[in-house]
């Protein structure tokens, strides 16, 4: 897993993409250029904080999970 | 006894959609559908800790600058393992000091490799030669390069040609040989004979009808 290391915690780009989303439901192109990261890493990214329940997608948009929520703002 | 006859894979071929797939990496899983939009280098090399595999490596990473000024991402591929890619790229970083920004497959079941056409058993039963496949932002190749296990890739002209691909995309041009940003293009020639005569009265640098050149 690139954004969620193996003991459940957010690696700095996945860190970097829970925060980006914190603006509120962002497709993967918006978070890139929030985040600074490229797209291709975005969208794998996206795919594995899905997995472990921390985003939503809705069509294009990602949104942050309630349990997503409360681990952005932690950070 | 009926004979069993082992079947050449299809390869890739220019313009047709690149082969699609999903691969473990150095930065994480991705597919190729995570590259939409970006323009594609996919690259392999045929071992991680070999000596002209690394001059390239050191040399991608120091075009990747270029690469993504131009849209382009770059992503190797090998039959090593994600530990090997990850132990490598750490020793070209604390040798050389060169940081390989870009991710590596780690093919270890072939299955892109193998899509890709990129072990050619003359050259080794079990690496992947030195392929390049130019991927555009629509996911159809536009180029494919095989270099030999013995020959390390020529990074000027990878860039040459994306700026070249890219060229002819945006002004429906072709590039002569040896052309450089900059220089004269190759207008496509006419196809009746109406328009090869007008041809010649459009102000262009012409040897001929059929080979016509223009500033950009």
């Amino acid at each position: 897993m690139a954004c969620i290391s193996p003991d459940g915690k957010p690696t700095v780009s996945g860190g970097k993409m829970l925060v980006a989303l914190k603006a509120g439901p962002c497709s993967a192109e918006e978070i890139a250029k929030a985040s600074g990261l490229p797209v291709f890493r975005v969208r794998s990214g996206l795919r594995e904080l899905e997995q472990a329940g921390l985003t939503d997608a809705k069509g294009d948009k990602y949104e942050l999970s309630p349990k997503g929520k409360e681990l952005a703002d932690s950070l | 006894m009926e004979e069993v006859k082992e079947q050449a894979p299809s390869l890739p071929r220019l313009g047709q959609a690149a082969p699609s797939f999903e691969a473990v990496t150095t930065h994480g899983v991705l597919k190729l559908d995570d590259y939409k939009g970006s323009w594609l280098i996919l690259f392999s090399h045929p071992a991680d800790f070999t000596p002209v595999c690394t001059t390239e490596f050191i040399a991608f990473a120091e075009i990747y600058p270029e690469l993504q000024k131009r849209g382009v991402e770059l992503l190797g591929l090998s039959v090593d393992s994600v530990s090997s890619h990850i132990a490598w790229a750490r020793n070209v970083e604390e040798k050389t000091k060169v940081k390989i920004p870009f991710p590596i497959i780690a093919d270890l079941n072939k299955e892109v490799s193998t899509a890709y056409g990129m072990v050619h058993p003359g050259q080794s039963k079990t690496e992947t030669v030195r392929c390049v496949f130019i991927i555009d932002d629509k996911q159809v190749i536009r180029t494919i390069l095989y270099y030999p296990l013995t020959t390390g890739r020529n990074m000027d002209e990878i860039l040459r040609i994306i700026d070249a691909l890219q060229t002819s995309d945006a002004n429906g041009v072709a590039t002569p040989a040896n052309w450089r940003p900059g220089d004269k293009v190759v207008v496509p020639p006419p196809n009746t004979q109406e328009m090869a005569e007008e041809r010649l009265k459009e102000g262009y640098e012409c040897v001929d009808w059929y080979l016509c050149r223009k500033k950009l």
